[in-house]
């Protein structure tokens, strides 16, 4: 009960903050953070708990029969993450009721930062797997909102559609693969499916689900080659940034793979898929991160490095490796959050976030320059903050591996690229000489400041007391590590003695230092290599993306004409096409014709409704086709009374009698007769009307020779009466057993009455609107 | 043009069909009828009387705009839909009660029977809706 009030909290205030904003004015982000302080109390009361080893399940009937649950499961792994989530987003709304102070649609925003919240929250605590998935799609969706939220400018609203596209196209992928795998572990729920890891890794389907899994994952997580959408969402608000897209949500993927890991991990094939684009993605960030001087893009880039550093260590999969993902994620989350912060208020304070017209902060914002420093060494792995047994962690995982040799100089070049982007974010901005800014720069308020400065300051306590953090951090590694094996106890220390891993971090260290000094000149070098940028995934995104509304607007065209008459040709093609397909596959030709019993009536009307057809199709006047299409009709009713269906004759005699009525109203309005259509038309008309009657004609034969046990009707006719209370069979069937149908029948029909008014009434002038 | 005998002959035919169309609607669930052909019945009638006055004088013998008749009736199917879910039973399973009428004797009257006349409804508003705004062109 707990938890699930928990979760869906954010999604019951989220509407009333509007209103909340109005109520507090400049108060209402701090009135707003009172939810998520809430809830980092309500989850931080499970600490102790969950390090004792236990864990706590909520659920509640969804869809029953197929499986789907609303259910959520609360373990080490997921604790961590809704601490974050929660922790963070205290901060971060905070921050933004300052941030955004003005703007016309602050309460809207809040309106989807908490709707993200409870989404995040709904992801790393589902149990059940559609109950991942809907909370997964959400987070898009608020996602798409959020980075949206400046919708006036072009680049924000495409930004905003480029994340939804990829995240939610690999969301798509991700419930195939989750589906599969729900039906191979023989269960939706995720803490059923950690003990049927061997189960499901032997199974024939088990690539499949692991490649469809995967492609939701690393789209959400920034993944290479999906990386593109995570810095072109930096249109985001800062708040938004330091959220959404460094500290939760694209953590979403690298938690599905933790989530995932003892149900489908550990085999070659996750090594190679997941290791491998940790590193391409560990590279790739690195690189792009020092091409650019925008303090959020570089920041960006330096992120996805750092997700690829994660997604690396849970492809490799080791004890070691887990215990380093989780520390580093930590790590990642506090330091990361802080720094985006930090950009926010550099742009908020001077006007600019470009790193090239920045310096000498240190004297205006001193306090969000202690910040900026703090989290900064962090990011650089400096002793003693958390970053430094980070780091530590990472090197000592991937010298413990048989592939250390190739993952040990990716780490160290990753952290170079860490020290260097620190450098430029902190020395860069805040230290050396003034420079002239759009806004002249003061420092910025309490609420701006104060994120930045607690996550900061909790990157250097958690350094300090290592052992305080590790009680939070050992279940979610247990947890990931699963019952494949156990893992000896975290222990966390910042001094671990002259170790390789402290003498290849300082390496690094000094590394960066060496690509600050020569960033100026590196960036003129990476100038020259603009088409990989050019001609990267991104690009490669637009071309699908134009190429698909190319397409789009073709088959509209040829489809789309205007012209009734292709749309008909349309539908009775396409009929004839698959009904005729269906009849030739089925070939159940016994063409026995019934008895020699014809009636003179019978025979009449044979002879007669062919004849009126033809009369209708060759007659030169309107008045006398409709009339032989009437003869038509009342032919055919007079078949449904000879063969013993008066309820169908009636029907027809009188829908027969308002088509006629109906005709006379259009032709009166029509020009004169006349024939446009050419002799191949014609011919080609004729061609489909032949083939539409054979197929008919076909199909009616082959219901007669169907099988009398097979029929529904049989079951019809016994129950009528006894479950119905109805003696007519035909309404009997159309208002009970197949009711449903008949809704839909009469909702069609409404449609088109409405459909034909408004063709009728409402041009856009002339006609003469008598609205009631 | 207006036709005297038409006029005479719509103005006695007009009760007779509307009635006739109720009949065939109520004994729809038993013999042949139902709300589909019902509605059009009546459909017919009004229309009969549009073309020997005219469509305004259908319009103001209806009282309402065909158009709500067509929300009525799917409103009225919709409702008779939702009454099973109060004895706990799946969208549009019929409800039925035995109800003793004066005169006639029991009567078994059920849910289906509102859907019915949602579909009378739903027939009679569309077909009017689209016939009398082709005749008011």
């Amino acid at each position: 009960m707990g938890m699930t009030v928990a979760v869906l909290s954010g999604f019951v205030v989220a509407p009333a903050a509007p209103w909340l904003h109005r109520l507090g004015r400049h108060m209402s982000g701090w009135m707003l953070a009172l939810l998520p302080v809430v809830l980092t109390v309500y989850f931080g009361s499970y600490i102790a708990q969950v390090a004792a080893g236990e864990t706590f399940r909520e659920s509640y009937p969804w869809a029953p029969a197929l499986g789907v649950e609303l259910s959520f499961y609360l373990d080490g792994l997921s604790l961590l993450f809704a601490l974050l989530i929660s922790g963070i987003g205290a901060l971060v709304v905070v921050y933004a009721g300052s941030y955004l102070a003005g703007h016309g649609h602050l309460g809207r925003f809040y309106v989807f930062l908490l709707m993200f919240m409870a989404s995040m929250l709904g992801v790393v605590l589902a149990d059940n797997l559609f109950t991942l998935y809907v909370f997964w799609e959400l987070t898009s969706l608020t996602s798409f909102l959020l980075i949206g939220f400046q919708h006036e400018r072009e680049e924000s609203r495409k930004a905003a559609w480029q994340a939804l596209l990829v995240t939610s196209g690999g969301g798509l992928a991700m419930l195939a693969g989750l589906v599969l795998l729900g039906q191979v572990g023989g269960t939706m729920e995720l803490s059923g499916l950690a003990s049927q890891g061997d189960a499901i890794r032997q199974h024939a389907l088990y690539l499949p689900i692991l490649f469809l899994i995967l492609v939701g994952a690393l789209t959400k997580s920034a993944q290479f080659p999906f990386h593109f959408w995570l810095p072109a969402a930096m249109e985001a608000p800062s708040p938004v940034s330091a959220y959404l897209h460094s500290a939760t949500m694209v953590k979403a993927g690298v938690y599905l793979l933790a989530r995932l890991s003892p149900a489908v991990g550990g085999t070659e094939a996750w090594w190679y898929c997941v290791t491998l684009a940790g590193i391409a993605t560990v590279l790739c960030g690195g690189y792009l991160a020092l091409c650019g001087t925008d303090l959020k893009r570089i920041l960006a880039y330096s992120t996805i490095s750092a997700l690829g550093v994660l997604v690396m260590l849970l492809g490799m999969g080791t004890p070691h490796a887990i215990q380093a993902a989780m520390v580093f994620l930590l790590a990642h989350a506090l330091y990361k959050g802080a720094l985006f912060l930090v950009a926010g208020a550099v742009d908020h304070e001077t006007g600019t976030r470009d790193a090239d017209r920045l310096g000498g902060l240190w004297h205006a914002m001193p306090i969000t320059a202690t910040a900026a420093v703090l989290a900064a060494l962090s990011l650089a792995g400096i002793a003693p903050f958390f970053g430094f047994i980070g780091k530590e962690a990472l090197l000592e995982a991937a010298l413990g591996t048989e592939a250390g040799r190739f993952l040990v100089p990716v780490i160290v070049l990753a952290g170079a690229v860490f020290v260097a982007v620190a450098c430029i974010v902190s020395i860069r901005v805040f230290l050396g000489e003034c420079r002239p800014t759009p806004k002249h720069p003061h420092e910025a308020p309490l609420s701006l400041w104060l994120g930045p400065l607690v996550m900061a300051a909790f990157g250097l306590v958690s350094g300090l007391h290592p052992s305080w953090v590790a009680t939070l951090l050992s279940p979610a590694i247990s947890a990931v590590i699963g019952p494949r094996g156990t893992h000896e106890p975290l222990q966390l220390s910042l001094w671990h003695g002259l170790t390789p891993a402290l003498a290849l971090g300082a390496g690094s260290v000094l590394l960066g230092a060496a690509i600050y000094a020569g960033w100026n000149g590196l960036r003129r070098a990476n100038s020259r290599l603009d088409f990989l940028r050019t001609r990267g995934p991104a690009w490669w995104y637009d071309l699908t993306l134009s190429g698909l509304n190319r397409l789009a607007s073709a088959q509209t065209r040829v489809l789309q004409s205007g012209y009734l008459r292709y749309y008909i040709i349309a539908c009775l093609a396409t009929t004839v096409a698959l009904t005729g397909y269906g009849l030739i596959a089925s070939l159940e030709w016994s063409w026995q014709f019934v008895g020699p019993g014809v009636r003179f009536y019978e025979a009449v009307l044979a002879g007669l409704l062919p004849v009126a057809a033809l009369t209708a199709v060759r007659s030169r006047t309107r008045l006398a086709a409709v009339a032989a299409v009437g003869v038509v009709g009342y032919g055919m009713a007079i078949v449904f009374i000879l063969f013993g269906a008066p309820d169908l004759a009636m029907t027809q005699f009188a829908i027969e009698t308002l088509t006629v009525i109906l005709f006379v109203f259009v032709l009166y309005r029509l020009p004169r007769f006349a024939v446009f259509s050419s002799r191949w038309q014609r011919l080609r008309d004729a061609v489909i009307a032949l083939a539409m009657g054979t197929v008919v004609t076909a199909l009616v034969l082959m219901a007669i020779h169907h099988p009398a046990q097979d029929r529904v009707s049989q079951y019809f006719a016994e129950q009528s009466v006894a479950e119905a209370h109805g003696r007519n069979l035909v309404n009997v069937i159309l208002v009970d057993f197949r009711g449903f149908d008949t809704l839909g029948e009469i909702t069609v029909l409404a449609v088109a009455g409405i459909g034909v008014y408004a063709l009728l009434k409402l041009r856009p002038s002339g006609g003469k609107d008598d609205e009631t | 043009m207006r036709s005297l005998i038409l006029q005479a002959a719509a103005r006695y035919l007009l009760p007779i069909m509307l009635l006739f169309s109720i009949f065939l609607l109520l004994r729809g669930h038993h013999e042949p009828g139902g709300g589909f052909v019902g509605g059009l019945v009546a459909s017919a009638a009004l229309i009969l009387y549009a073309i020997a006055y005219d469509a305004g004088a259908s319009r103001r013998l209806l009282r309402s705009d065909p158009r709500m008749l067509i929300g009525a009736g799917l409103m009225a199917a919709l409702t008779s839909g939702l009454v099973s879910f109060v004895a706990g039973q799946p969208f549009l399973t019929g409800q039925w009660a035995s109800v003793p009428l004066p005169g006639i004797g029991t009567v078994d009257l059920g849910t289906p029977l509102l859907f019915d006349i949602g579909v009378y409804l739903v027939v009679l508003g569309a077909t009017l809706t689209m016939i009398l705004s082709l005749a008011e062109q």
